[in-house]
Order: C-alpha cells, then structure tokens, then sequence
C-alpha cells in the first residue's frame, strides 16, 4: 500500500462515507436548527435588554448589567455543564438541545445586549430631544428613531459575535447533543476508523467557511459606508 | 431554596474539592501562559503575511484565516487529537491543545494585527523611510507599536476569549480547571464544584471584560 | 390678556451649580419674545424647560391653562402642541424630509400615511422646500434642514414655537431664509419663543425683548426700549457690546 492509499483508508474511505453519510447529515441538521433557534432568542432577548436599559432605571440595569458581565466572561461549556448537569439535581429534566440552545441563547444575549447598547448610546442626543419635543414616547423614539441609526452600526460587529456563538453549537457533542461533531466521533469509535470525523469537520467547514467570508463582508462593506 | 443552595453552592463540597480545583486552575494558568503567546506570535506571522507584496503569500494567508476561523475551535482539538493518531501521529492533550490553539488563535489575532496596521497612515512608513530606516525596522519600531495600540481593546477582548477557550481542552482529558471541576463534580453528585470554577473564572475574567467595554466605549463611536 | 405661556418661580441646577435663579414671565397669543443674554446665561435651559426636555427644579409652567408639572398632566399629548426648533436642526438622518415631518402625525397623532403625508407637504410648503420633499437631511443645506426642522414643528399645529439658538450652527448666507420663515410665523399670528444672537432681526421682528444674565431675567421691554435705553447696567454692557 502506497502512503496516500494508507491515508486515504484511515481519512477517507469511501465505503465509510457510504454508510455513515445519513448520520453526519441528520447531524448537519441538528446543528443548524440550534444555530437558528439561537440566533433568534439570542438576538431578540439582547435587544429587548438594551431597551429595557434605555429607560435608565437602576433598579432594571444592574442586573442587566450583572447578567452581561457574567456571561461574556464565563466561558460557555462551563454553563452548559453547571445547566446539564445541575438541573437534574434540582429535579428538573431537560434535554441536552435544550440546554445548549438555553445557554448559547444567553451568551448572544449578553454580547448582543453589549453591542445594542453602545449602539444606541452613540445616536446623538439631539435625535431623543427632537423626537420627544414632537410628543413621540420613550419607546416611540426607541423604535422610530434610535433603532433604526443605531442598528447600522451594530450589524458588522453582531454578525461576527453570532457567527461565534453558533459556532459553540459543537460544544453540544459534550452533553450529547446529536450535532455534526457528536455524530461523527461517534461512528468514528464504532468504525474504529477517523473518516467519519473527517466527514465532520468537512461539514463544519463548508458550513462556516462561508458565513464567515459573509461576516467579513459585512463588516468591510459597513466600514466603508461609514467613512 | 435549600436544594438549590446544596447543590450549586455547597460549601463542604467545594472545600473538599479544593484542592483538586486549585490544581486545575494552576494547569489552566500553564495553558493560558503557553497558549496566549504563541497564538500572538503566531497572528504576528499571519498579519505580515497578509500585508505582503507578494499576491501569493497574500492569498495563502487569506486562506489560512478563513479556515482557521471558521472550524469550531472544539472541532479542530478533536480532529488533532483523535484523528491524527490515525495516520500514526501521536500527542499529549497538553500538545494537541498548544496546536489547536496555535492554529485558531493565530487567525484571529491576525486579523486583528492587520486591522491596526492598516490603521496606521501610509506617512508612517514614508516618513521612516525617508530617514533610512529598513522595511523591518520601520516595520517595528514605528507602524507595530501604533498599531497594537490602535486594537488594544481588540487585542484584550481577544485574549478573554482564548483564556475562556482553554476550558475546552477538558474534552481531550487535559486537567485543566474545568476538566478537575467535573471530575470532582461526578465524585459527588454535586453541581457545587463547577461553580467554584466559574467564580474562579469570573474573579480573573469579570475585571478583564468591565476593562474592555471602558476601552470600547472610550476609543469606539 | 391671559397668557398662552406662563412660567413662575422656575429653578434649575445640576448638581451644585444653579443654572436658573427664579425665573418669572409669561408670553401672550401671537407675541414673539426675544430672549437675548451672554452665553452661560441659562436662556437655552429655560426654553428647554419650557416643553420639559430639561426637568426643572422647581417652579410652574403652564402652558394654554395646563401645568406641565402636574402629575396627570400628559407630557406627550402637551409637547406636540409646544413646536421645539433646536440649533442642530436634529433631522433624523435615516428618514426623507417628509419622513421627518409626518413620523409625529403618524404615531402621536394617530394620521393614516396619506392624511399626514397631505399635512406634511403643506408643511414643508410653508416653508417654501415642497419640491424638496423626497430627499434625505444629508442632500440638503444647512438653511434648507432646518426650514424642514420648522415644517416638522409645524405640521403639529403647536400653539407656540420655542426656537433654541436656530440660525446659530448656520453660514451667514443661509440665515436668511430661516429668518424669512420665522417672520412669516409671525406675520400668520403664531406665538414665539427665540433665543437668538440675531440682533437686527430682533429689532425688527420682536415684540417683546427679555435680557437674561446668571440666570435671571434683568430687564424686558420692547425693542426700542431695550435697544434704546436699556436701564439696567448689565443689559447697557451687553447692549453696547453688540453695537460696537
């Protein structure tokens, strides 16, 4: 056997591929369904706390702000862990899925609410004034006004941290989440063979490869625009 | 409540699991010591490669930092570590970890490096070099010190994150913080020692994050 | 005479500092009250507490009968009936001229988009930009953003206009269109409240002059009385200043 032969039995066999192909693809769709789900409690729970901010109530804003702080500084398998493994404890059951989408939803949450925020302190003060002294309330200017400029400086750095934070969806492989990662080392030790995570890290890359190069777009396209 | 307080902040149970926590921490700090320079080095490498007159060097490190930054840095430590030994290449986690991170931290920290030296005016480098100054030492007595003081707040922010990484070299059995904070955790049956290690990242990480948003808030908008 | 607005014993400070010492006056359907003064005299902190933008202290505004302090007092539903012009014209950059002008009738007024857009037009007609309708703040001048600053306060139907420094942030040569339109206001019976530095426009527009230092109110008369013989020695000062 020559070395590329020998590399390609332990890679990519083909007759591997072949058998464990539907697996790494139920698991492709495992992660893009934590990923979306993520994403949309993630970001909408993030902007809805930098609203809530907005009204400068301090009874409101120290645990938002407490919140923020922990999560962007926890590193987040150490969340998944104390969740999954805490809950059953206090006899709560609940699904690895569940638990990741929990804990990654509130990471894009603490670094989304960062980003919303600074984002709509940034929009001049002149904007509140003019609204407010046209009787628009509060969460009429939020909404009409602020929003709108604020969230054109937020999209470039929003896109690169959600792009982050989907890419822990593999951290799910730990806790037993059927994702791409958890499929494949698994029919990599019943295979004894590494092809099926090979198949993977494949998935993974023509996955992120992508989002990222969008990321990276977006956020030239974006500094562009403002200069 | 009081189930809630026996199983997450038990305080019998953290201090039994002490000692084996502290050993984590001071692995996780070796981790920290190693990973977080050569992935500085290593971005260093990737952002003069990516400010290179040479097309090709420019496109192989363009394709460096894309893949690199878009394999789950999780995905990338258990392909090094459980798939090369297929191909007869055998590692200590401590290695396998040291080469994840090389690979993931040196494309991020790269395209930070770059962003700042772009920052930098082209007057900078042609007022060096009218007084002689080399392309090297004008590389770094005068662009690199103004560059990484342009994306310090990035640089900051970046390093949280490889710290805060390092937890996921428990998954290749390195006993690390996180790695000895689940093993006590599954000798007791008992949540209390994973958040001991959590405060003990927080304590380290908490003052690191406020330090960076102040950084943002003042340099950014 | 009853007044449309009137403001008694009004005080502000921030923190330690007292920007407003008591202030007391009052403005009468379709007048036009110059407030004029230094810089640092607390003029723009009084208009500005006038529509509640800045809380005061203490003190009472009432505005056509309605004491804007009082606790069931709808902030939003009197705010709209006070226009408010500021010195950075504070256009929303994100919505056409038009846009700005209809967003209040629309959510605070509760017009549908075609009822506003009609007062919207008419508005910006006023103020002689109609054609200028479709275009963002960043396509038009100076002059031009803050006539559809006014259009914006207009379509409202405010019962009075207070106007923040609004020639200030201007180049000299698109003063006059501002002013134009402000002596139109006037001419069609709207009441006005202008802190301004425009003497000249003053002298010929204003009915009523109010001189404020330190956060008082020295001296007020008409325009020849306080251009012409201002009694007070700090108004004489400023006065003579000017007209050096």
């Amino acid at each position: 056997m020559t070395g590329l032969e020998r590399f390609q039995d332990a890679f990519l066999k083909p007759e591997l591929i072949a058998r464990y192909w539907p697996d790494i693809l139920s698991g492709i769709a495992v992660t893009l369904e934590i990923a979306v789900a993520v994403v949309i409690t993630g970001l909408a729970l993030g902007l809805a706390l930098a609203v809530i901010r907005s009204y400068r109530s301090r009874l409101a804003n120290a645990p938002i702000i407490v919140f923020v702080d922990m999560f962007r500084a926890l590193p987040p398998l150490v969340a998944i862990l104390i969740v999954y493994f805490g809950l059953p404890n206090l006899g709560i059951n609940i699904s690895g899925f569940a638990v990741l989408w929990l804990v990654l939803s509130l990471v894009l949450a603490a670094f989304a609410e960062e980003i919303f925020w600074s984002g709509i302190v940034s929009v001049r003060k002149g904007q509140w004034e003019a609204a407010r002294s046209t009787g628009l309330t509060h969460w009429q200017t939020m909404t009409s006004v602020i929003l709108p400029q604020a969230i054109r400086i937020c999209v470039p750095p929003l896109t690169n941290r959600t792009i982050a934070v989907t890419k822990n969806t593999a951290l799910g492989t730990v806790i037993g989440v059927g994702e791409i990662m958890n499929q494949g080392t698994s029919a990599m030790s019943l295979s004894g063979n590494a092809t099926p995570l090979m198949m993977a890290a494949v998935a993974y890359v023509v996955i992120f490869v992508p989002v990222v190069a969008l990321g990276s777009w977006i956020e030239r396209r974006f500094a562009w625009k403002r200069a | 409540m009081e189930i809630f307080l026996f199983q997450f902040l038990n305080f019998d149970i953290m201090r039994q699991a002490w000692p084996i926590i502290f050993g984590g921490a001071q692995m996780t700090l070796l981790l920290c010591l190693a990973v977080i320079p050569l992935g500085l080095a290593g971005g260093l490498v990737v952002a003069t490669g990516s400010i290179s007159h040479s097309r090709a060097l420019r496109l192989v490190t363009k394709a460096y930092v894309d893949f690199f930054r878009a394999v789950p840095p999780l995905v990338l430590l258990i392909v090094i570590y459980s798939g090369l030994p297929f191909a007869g290449i055998r590692m200590t986690p401590f290695t396998a970890v040291c080469i994840a991170f090389l690979l993931n931290a040196s494309s991020f920290y790269g395209e930070i490096f770059r962003a700042g030296i772009e920052s930098v005016g082209k007057g900078q480098w042609e007022a060096a070099r009218s007084t002689g100054l080399t392309w090297v030492q004008t590389y770094r007595h005068v662009v690199l010190p103004q560059a990484s003081r342009n994306v310090l707040p990035d640089l900051v922010s970046n390093t949280v994150e490889v710290i805060k990484l390092t937890s996921i070299a428990s998954v290749v059995s390195f006993t690390e913080l996180l790695y000895a904070a689940d093993m006590a955790r599954s000798v007791t049956y008992n949540t209390s020692p994973i958040v001991l290690a959590a405060f003990l990242y927080l304590i380290v990480l908490w003052p690191i994050v406020r330090l960076v948003s102040r950084l943002e808030h003042r340099l950014g908008h | 005479m009853s007044a449309l607005l009137d403001v008694r014993g009004l005080r502000k400070s921030f923190g330690t500092t007292e920007i407003l010492r008591g202030i007391d006056f009052s403005v009468a359907a379709r007048e036009l009250v110059f407030i004029i003064g230094p810089s640092g005299s607390g003029k723009s902190t009084m208009l500005r507490c006038c529509n509640r933008l800045e809380e005061p202290t203490a003190g009472q505004v009432v505005v056509d009968g309605v004491d804007l302090m009082a606790p069931g007092t709808d902030i939003n539903a009197m705010r709209r009936q006070i226009g408010m012009v500021f010195q950075a014209f504070n256009l929303y950059p994100h919505m056409t001229a038009l846009g700005n002008v209809t967003l209040a009738l629309r959510k605070v007024l509760g017009k549908s988009r075609e009822e506003a857009e009609a007062i919207g037009l008419a508005a910006l007609d006023r103020v002689g930009l109609k054609e200028k309708a479709p275009s963002y703040p960043s396509e038009l001048s100076g002059g031009q953003q803050q006539r559809v600053a006014i259009a914006r306060a207009l379509a409202l139907e405010p019962k009075i206009m207070l106007f923040d420094e609004p020639t200030s942030a201007l180049d000299p040569e698109l003063v006059g269109a501002v002013l134009g339109v402000m002596r139109d206001l006037k001419a069609a019976g709207m009441t006005m409240v202008v802190v301004s530095h425009e003497m000249r426009f003053a002298r010929d527009a204003a009915d009523r002059i109010v001189f404020m230092a330190d956060g008082e109110i020295l001296e007020q008369g008409t325009p020849a009385e306080i251009f012409g013989d201002p009694q007070h020695p700090r108004t004489r000062d400023f006065v003579g200043e000017l007209s050096r």
